[in-house]
């Protein structure tokens, strides 16, 4: 209890002072994150094995996805993991109005990634008949590439059954990174983070990361892996 | 920890570095290197991966406890992948595992591009 703003910060009843409540509570973030990426490594794990049993056909899918998307989500996650490291650091040092527009842009590229994702990428693999079970019917562009690399057409439906797990469970996790953004910035308005207990911020910083980590994989194992030459 | 405050800088040229990278293995994709455009992406991804977990998430100011859960987490990813991989393409290995092998697993049929059971035993 050293600095004077540490004794605004309310700590819980049941930690010693701030330092060990900051501790516990990061610590339970990354314990999380430990959990999620065995959430995340099952559907990485179906992957591997599919992959290798139908490795042309598995290529064929990924020849089918469009790189313009994987590369420009990996370059959005990449810009909004800086604002939210940024946003940490202006939590660190008290400064709300510079969190509160760092914390804004974060929420604007998350956003932007679901909402392109699902209007834009998604929507038009429904259309082109390229999401199975749903309206699975290849067009003859995309039977002539299934032929190319002599693939079976079941298996290629595989990859686009993970393409949709993997690519859906990190959607999944940005809606909830959004919505903790949400959360975090009526926190700052309302003076709780600079005023008090600037760790949330931190915690969710971790969060957001993880996810970006996740996409970091998944762009090279969807859209790139076996190389994107014909 | 949190205490930490590190320059604006060093997230810039942590930043930076990942869309390098990113341009890089989107490029490489494009070059025939044969099995090595797998290994090419994968490390890369690892390379940005550490960026964001040694910069971004501050790994450096996280307590010990922390890096154990950290290495635990992928200690049983390497499990989980490594013990699924050795079972399923160590199989053929041995007759019984042969037997097994072709009950379980939907085989790719080129000729009629058809995923059917393919059971012991049967045409």
């Amino acid at each position: 209890m050293a600095d004077a703003h540490v004794t605004a910060v309310p700590v819980a009843h049941q930690f010693d002072d701030f330092e060990q409540q900051t501790n516990a509570d990061t610590f339970g973030m990354w314990l999380f994150l430990a959990t999620e990426v065995l959430f995340f490594g099952g559907l990485f794990c179906g992957y591997s094995l599919y992959r290798n049993l139908y490795f042309d056909a598995f290529t064929a899918g990924s020849h089918l996805l469009k790189v313009k998307y994987g590369a420009f989500y990996t370059v959005l996650l990449i810009c909004s993991s800086l604002t939210m490291a940024l946003g940490v650091r202006s939590a660190q040092l008290r400064r709300r109005t510079a969190l509160t527009i760092y914390l804004i842009l974060t929420w604007i590229m998350g956003f932007a990634f679901v909402y392109i994702k699902l209007r834009y990428e998604w929507y038009g693999d429904y259309l082109e008949g390229l999401a199975p079970a749903v309206n699975w019917a290849p067009s003859r562009e995309s039977m002539e590439m299934i032929n190319h690399f002599h693939a079976a057409v079941p298996h290629v439906a595989l990859f686009f059954i993970f393409y949709f797990c993997m690519t859906g469970l990190h959607a999944l996790h940005m809606i909830v990174g959004v919505g903790l953004l949400t959360t975090l910035l009526i926190f700052t308005r309302q003076g709780k983070v600079t005023g008090g207990n600037y760790n949330w911020v931190e915690i969710v910083g971790l969060y957001w990361h993880f996810v970006d980590i996740v996409w970091i994989f998944l762009f090279p194992l969807l859209y790139l892996i076996g190389g994107r030459y014909v | 920890m949190s205490e930490h405050v590190l320059p604006k800088k060093l997230y810039f040229a942590v930043f930076l570095s990942l869309i390098v990278l990113t341009a890089i293995t989107t490029g490489v994709a494009f070059i025939d290197l044969g099995p090595f455009n797998t290994v090419v992406a994968l490390v890369i991804a690892v390379i940005k991966a550490s960026l964001v977990v040694l910069f971004f998430m501050h790994l450096k100011y996280q307590t010990g406890m922390t890096r154990v859960v950290i290495v635990a987490a992928l200690l049983w990813l390497a499990v989980l992948i490594g013990i699924t991989m050795s079972d399923v393409f160590t199989r053929h290995w041995t007759e019984h595992g042969k037997a097994w092998q072709r009950g379980s697993v939907i085989l790719p049929d080129r000729s009629t591009g058809s995923t059917a059971l393919r059971l012991p035993g049967r045409a």
